[in-house]
């Protein structure tokens, strides 16, 4: 199953290699991997989305734990959270698909943000269910290139 | 406060740490840090290899129970450690090795021996620092001891840059420790221990399965109180070997791929498996899902990442292995438990004991001297007092399976990584730690070629450590498998270039023996034990000699094959 893990850990070089060391080293999966300064900037915040077997996911928890630069781990899979991620793409936009492509980005509550003759550029933010809703409606026009920044998470509540 | 330069505060630190005794090999990067030990009461051993360094102060703080101490240089220095840190990390051995590194200003720039120390050495230590200003150093330094003693204890590299320790500061001895990720557990949850005993209550054929987890947590005390108090058979494994005395009658000896038949019968009939301080490893499980196929598992361990890795546990307890059992003994004094009797267990006790008769470990004394007989009488003439190192191979095997362990810290012995090279230069800390013991290490030919430069190292400090080769002129573990299960095909075993160890060891000034015939060894063994000096002695022993009871790779535990 996967799994959205949130890790507090400190703002200090050679931790991002840590915790992805320790995910090559054992074997276990990474989809997506974000890490930035908290508003302390002695902590970074890493959200890391994972799959595995239960068994699996118990191991993933307790290595970060033991990690020594790891503040804290929060396995927010089956609580209440909110998460988004935010996707540009870059799409042909000719003639005739212009008008539709905008279209869609206003339905996705979307963004241009460059323009060329045969290009638009969209800024898309969303849960992961929404960000491949607009992929697949936009692939049939002509996806050029696709950046995404991984999925950041945050519980819900105080 | 202080004015310090770095080294000043490096030395410092490792008084404060109360560090008497360090294992290095000088260079560049740490020329501040040894001109600084020059002056100072440390006594240092220099070493012929970096590895042995590590392996040597491994070996130190396997004998004391302190944290072994290294100095390097940058580059090579750094890199040739990895083996002995790996072996450390593997073994949870409480090491600090300090690094020299370039100058700050020229890290990244491929100078003259850099070496990304701090990315090489990640995934073979607890943890690592690279010191980028003198005022973290005081810090960096008493964390770095900390965490390699404390919870399971492991390897940390302090890397240090040449400029860092030639820079002056004003110095504050930093007295507390404050690392917020770090906290181990050490008391075990009063609820699991409660269930915990509910379970042992219940059971007709318990086992204690306990590893290097008693000796490191000095819990051989409270292990043996708790095993007479319920008369529960106790299997160690190859780290764990005199965490209970190998000859107690509730004994099992070890357990896995050489283990005894009747410790791998007996956890393989068990209702319930009691594992301290030992992480279920394949060598000790052989195939998972045969292992103690009738039993409950209890797991006490310091480190939560050990339960349930291998095996599903039933009852998990985080915490020390000693605070653990003593908590254990306090529960039973409680009014429910102080009442119930010590089991009798007879039936199981019998059953163990006809197990141990059909098939008790042995050998046949046909034909050229066996390496068994070898092992059997350094363990006569040292009535069993001697600390044993091994190398890696048969003669790790041989040596555990007839020496028996009576105390902890007795036996020191490369168990997870499986080093070849370990045993001698591990010798040389053993001795170091306790200059008033006989310290034998049993290696094999292929072995002790690895690092029998360390010749050199006891000879400089007059360590009368005596080395015992079984000589069998092959790589003997190597060459038992391919007998076994590639056809005979003994593919670059075959060592026929030997040096003359004799000569090898004259040649360092040390003292070299030889027996090649059975009446031989013990007068052999006596003029080395006579001998104040290094002594090598090579045992000729029967070249295709194997290692016998063994569980093939990927079997379950009963699937031995036996002599």
């Amino acid at each position: 199953m996967r799994h959205t893990i949130s890790v507090l850990v400190k703002n200090e070089f050679g931790v991002l290699s840590r915790v992805s060391g320790l995910f090559s080293a054992r074997g276990f999966n990474i989809e997506s991997l974000t890490v930035a300064e908290t508003l302390d900037p002695l902590f970074s915040r890493m959200t890391i989305v994972t799959e595995g077997s239960e068994q699996i996911i118990e191991q993933i928890l307790k290595q970060l734990r033991k990690l020594v630069d790891i503040i804290k781990v929060s396995d927010l899979t089956g609580k209440s959270f909110v998460e988004r991620e935010l996707v540009l793409i870059k799409v042909r936009a000719e003639e005739k698909t212009r008008a539709e492509v905008l279209r869609m980005v206003d339905i996705f509550r979307g963004k241009v943000v460059d323009v060329t003759p045969r290009t638009y550029t969209i800024e898309v933010t969303g849960t992961e269910g929404k960000i491949r809703a607009i992929i697949d409606l936009l692939r049939p026009m002509g996806i050029r290139e696709i950046i995404r920044t991984g999925r950041v998470a945050v519980p819900r509540g105080d | 406060m202080k004015r310090l330069s770095g080294a000043q505060i490096f030395l410092d630190c490792l008084k404060r740490e109360k560090v008497d005794t360090l294992f290095g090999f000088p260079g560049g990067a740490v020329l501040n840090l040894y001109d600084e030990l020059y002056h100072s009461d440390i006594r240092h051993y220099l070493a012929r290899h970096e590895q042995a360094v590590v392996h040597a102060a491994d070996g130190y703080a396997r004998a004391t129970g302190k944290v072994g101490v290294c100095l390097v240089t940058s580059g090579p220095g750094a890199t040739n450690t990895v083996t002995g840190l790996a072996t450390a990390y593997m073994d949870s051995i409480p090491v600090v090795v300090f690094s020299g590194q370039v100058p700050t200003q020229l890290i990244g720039n491929d100078a003259f021996q850099e070496a990304d120390t701090l990315g090489i050495t990640r995934s073979c230590t607890k943890h690592n620092y690279l010191v980028k200003s003198v005022d973290d150093l005081g810090r960096i330094m008493r964390e770095a001891f900390h965490i390699a003693r404390t919870g399971r204890p492991g390897p940390v590299v302090v890397d240090i840059p040449k400029d860092v320790t030639a820079e002056v500061t004003n110095y504050q001895p930093v007295q507390k420790v404050d690392i917020p990720g770090y906290n181990p557990t050490t008391e075990g949850h009063p609820g699991q221990i409660e269930r915990a005993l509910g379970l042992l209550l219940k059971a007709k054929r318990p086992v204690l399965y306990v590893g290097g987890g008693i000796i490191i947590a000095d819990a051989h005390r409270e292990l043996k109180r708790f095993a007479e108090r319920f008369r529960i058979p106790v299997t160690m494994t190859l780290m764990g070997l005199g965490g209970f005395p190998g000859d107690h009658p509730l004994s099992l000896g070890m357990l896995g791929m050489h283990g005894t038949y009747r410790a791998n019968m007996a956890i393989s009939h068990a209702d319930l498996v009691i594992a301290v301080g030992a992480r279920f490893d394949d060598r000790v499980t052989g195939r998972i899902d045969t292992f103690a196929p009738e039993a409950k598992i209890v797991h006490i361990d310091i480190d939560p990442t050990s339960i349930s890795k291998n095996v599903a546990v039933d009852v998990p307890i985080v915490g020390d292995a000693k605070r653990v059992l003593q908590q254990i003994l306090q529960f039973l004094k409680k009014a429910k438990y102080a009442k119930v009797k010590r089991p009798k267990r007879t039936e199981w006790l019998r059953r163990i004991e006809t197990w141990k008769k059909e098939n008790a470990l042995s050998y046949s004394m046909e034909g050229d001297m066996k390496p068994q007989y070898v092992v059997e009488k350094i363990y006569e003439v040292t009535r069993g007092e001697a600390l044993i190192t091994t190398e890696v191979g048969q003669n790790q095997m041989w040596a555990v399976q007839y020496y028996l362990f009576k105390r902890p810290r007795m036996l020191f012995t490369s168990g997870g990584l499986g080093t070849m090279g370990y045993g001698f230069p591990a010798a040389i800390g053993v001795q170091v730690a306790r200059p008033d013991k006989l310290v034998f290490d049993i290696a094999g030919d292929g072995s002790i070629q690895m690092n029998s430069q360390e010749l050199a190292t006891a000879v400089q400090y007059n360590l009368p450590v005596k080395i015992a080769i079984l000589n069998n002129g092959y790589l003997g573990m190597v060459r038992q498998w391919q007998e076994l299960f590639y056809g005979k095909r003994y593919a670059s075993v075959n060592m026929s270039a030997q040096p003359d160890f004799v000569k090898l060891a004259e040649a360092y000034g040390a003292v070299g023996l030889r027996a090649t015939k059975p009446e031989e060894v013990v007068p052999v063994l006596k003029e080395a034990i006579a001998t104040p000096k290094p002594v090598v002695i090579d045992f000729h022993v029967a070249r295709e000699e194997g290692v016998y009871p063994m569980v093939p790779a990927g079997a379950g535990l009963t699937e031995m094959i036996l002599v």
